[in-house]
């Protein structure tokens, strides 16, 4: 299989100017989606994830800087693009599910016309057509008995309802790119499965990316092809859901798995992590962030980190890797 | 066991406009043991959270009995719960410490007010029980002069804890108190609750969403759905072999790692039933059932007994 890049994100940096310093919150960060391939990002709060996706969105809080890299999709760099230009392909070719659906969705409009609205505005849809193109996505969504359903508000739907609604949004126009901010946070197990199918479904289908944003490590390896796992702004760690699980080589995310409950663990063999993320606004910030909390920690740590290819799409960003 | 808490045919029904009335909570029955951690697990709007209103008695019952070791709680009205000697013995962890908490308050003021109105405790004495307190729930001293807002997730999760045990409960319930913390300060959080309930000797009713939780912390588990328990039992049988339509898709809503673990699971399709009015013959499930035969709809299946310990309401089961 010849994989495409849908999008490649290569030395991004991050920073977020605030009274008490500048705040390095992404570091040289590097990443790829191929067409048709999903990828989870995971970490912690404050490693990032969120920041990755808004800078690659171009929705960066205004106190937030790009001080380096490019994101390249469709033969241009979405870093690079003017605001009108991203305006453009925001929505078309670009899209993006929140993490509350009750807080993106607009409160005061029937969610037939959200649909509408983005139809019309990036698909060529035209006014009288739109209502009908937006029940179909309804449909799409499996949201039962669509032609009434249209006529909603979003306070007059379920939470799992709602989210699908952002999703049909997002999907409106078959984006080529799709990035889900924690999509089922506030959910509940039994709505975040059948949600999860819908998504994956809809991009097998239409051969779209999928970068999906999560701290919950059994969902990104249920539902992810790879999973990218990130630390106080860098990435530390991606490969295949399965290679992770079964032998993670960064020894941040051996700890990350180690303290996520599963089938088999009880509370006892459930190890925290030691130590807290490095504050990032520190000027001699360590080359590898990790190295205050890690127990194999040495000499070589304090120089660059590495991106060292350790199996078939597995790359570690350690100089002692387990 | 001895039977700390024992719910009978508890029901609470909201009028919703006319003569319609909103089943929260219909005819439930159990008991949770001393030293026992119960879970109580089911999707948003199953009425988990007013069943947990009426037994910290936030809330008064529409019917129904209420015992913490043998006295009558039920009967007691809500309005006059908070000044009753009762209200220390049961007592909250909420959900979000963030939310919960008197943005106002440090943590000591925090800690400090429940003892202060329960316990009668002021001056030097009030002070070092928040001290002891604070060292039990491993909060460092030196934090309890700031406010939330200064404070870690992980600190005010301690500080929502330290509260809730500083008038020594006998039941403590936890309502996902971990749901807004990542794993790897969940881990010290849940440990922290282990530890108290070992030294304490409370019993806890813990309400969560995440199944892997309730797994590692609790002995027994009651399944809600729309205001029924449709199932319950030891963690352990339940976890293994869940007899109940809804206790199966819950299960195989767990997120799964490995692909070989997720053949035969069961997805539910449809919208949960309308709780207003619910008709008192068709089974609360029917409708995203897999099964949904004939008697689904003509009788309601009642809790029976299904091993020593296991109760199961379905027909098939």
């Amino acid at each position: 299989m010849t994989a495409v890049p849908a999008l490649a994100v290569e030395d991004l940096s991050v920073e977020f100017r605030t009274r008490s310093g500048t705040v390095k919150v992404l570091e040289r960060v590097g990443f790829q989606v191929d067409k048709g391939e999903t990828i989870a990002l995971v970490g912690e709060s404050g490693s990032g994830k969120s920041v990755t996706a808004f800078a690659v969105m171009g929705i960066l809080d205004p106190a937030g800087r790009v001080t380096s890299g490019r994101a390249m999709f469709g033969g241009s760099d979405l870093l690079a693009l003017s605001e009108a230009e991203l305006a453009e392909q925001r929505g078309r070719e670009l899209s993006m599910i929140f993490q509350n659906p009750r807080t993106a969705l607009n409160p005061i409009r029937k969610v037939g016309q959200q649909i509408a609205d983005v139809l019309v505005r990036h698909a060529g849809a035209t006014r009288p057509d739109a209502p009908k193109a937006a029940i179909e996505m309804l449909k799409k969504v499996r949201i039962p008995d669509p032609e009434r359903r249209a006529e909603a508000y979003p306070f007059e739907l379920s939470g799992g309802m709602c989210q699908r609604i952002m999703i049909a949004i997002a999907l409106a126009c078959r984006p080529a790119l799709l990035i889900a901010d924690e999509p089922t946070t506030g959910l509940d197990v039994t709505t975040q499965a059948v949600i999860m199918d819908l998504i994956g479904e809809l991009a097998r289908e239409a051969g779209m990316a999928t970068i999906f944003i999560t701290h919950d490590l059994a969902l990104a390896a249920e539902y992810c092809d790879r999973i990218v796992v990130m630390h106080a702004g860098h990435i530390v760690e991606a490969a295949p859901g399965r290679a992770l699980f079964a032998g993670p080589r960064h020894p941040y995310s051996a700890k990350l798995l180690a303290a996520t409950p599963g089938e088999t663990a009880t509370l006892d063999a459930l190890a925290s992590i030691p130590g807290s993320l490095p504050d990032l606004r520190r000027r001699d910030l360590p080359a590898c962030r990790y190295s205050g909390r890690c127990e194999r920690r040495i000499d070589d740590c304090v120089r660059p980190l590495p991106h060292r290819e350790v199996g078939e799409r597995h790359m570690v960003a350690c100089w002692n890797p387990l | 066991m001895h039977v700390l808490l024992d719910i009978d045919t508890l029901a609470k029904r909201f009028p919703v406009g006319g003569k319609r009335l909103l089943h929260a909570v219909d005819d439930v029955s159990f008991t949770i043991g001393r030293g026992e951690t119960v879970g109580l697990v089911g999707e948003s709007g199953c009425g988990k959270s007013t069943l947990v209103r009426l037994i910290n008695r936030l809330l008064d019952p529409t019917s129904g009995g209420i015992r913490l070791n043998g006295t009558d709680l039920a009967g007691l009205s809500a309005r006059h719960f908070a000044g009753n000697a009762n209200r220390a013995r049961i007592q909250m962890v909420f959900q979000d410490a963030g939310d919960s908490l008197n943005p106002r308050f440090t943590a000591a003021d925090a800690i400090a007010d429940p003892v202060r109105r329960l316990k009668k405790l002021s001056g030097a004495k009030l002070q070092r029980r928040v001290e002891a307190l604070a060292d039990m729930t491993g909060l460092p001293r030196e934090l309890l002069s700031r406010f939330p807002h200064q404070l870690s997730g992980g600190q005010k999760a301690r500080v929502g804890i330290a509260r809730a045990i500083a008038v020594e409960p006998e039941l403590l319930i936890l309502d996902e108190p971990t749901a807004a913390l990542d794993v790897s300060v969940q881990v010290v959080i849940l440990k922290l609750l282990e530890q108290l309930k070992q030294e304490l000797g409370m019993s806890y009713l813990f309400v969560s969403h995440d199944l892997n939780v309730v797994r590692l912390l609790c002995d027994r588990v009651l399944v809600m759905y729309l205001g029924k328990i449709v199932e319950q039992g030891p963690a352990g049988e339940i976890f293994a072999d869940p007899k109940h339509p809804y206790t199966r898709a819950l299960i195989s809503a767990i997120p799964q790692a490995d692909p070989e673990k997720r053949i035969g699971r069961l997805r539910l399709g449809g919208e949960p039933r309308s709780p207003i009015d619910p008709d008192p013959k068709v089974c609360r499930f029917y409708g995203r059932c897999p099964k949904g035969e004939p008697q689904c709809a003509s009788e309601m299946p009642l809790l029976r007994s299904v091993g020593p310990a296991r109760q199961v309401a379905c027909h098939f089961a």
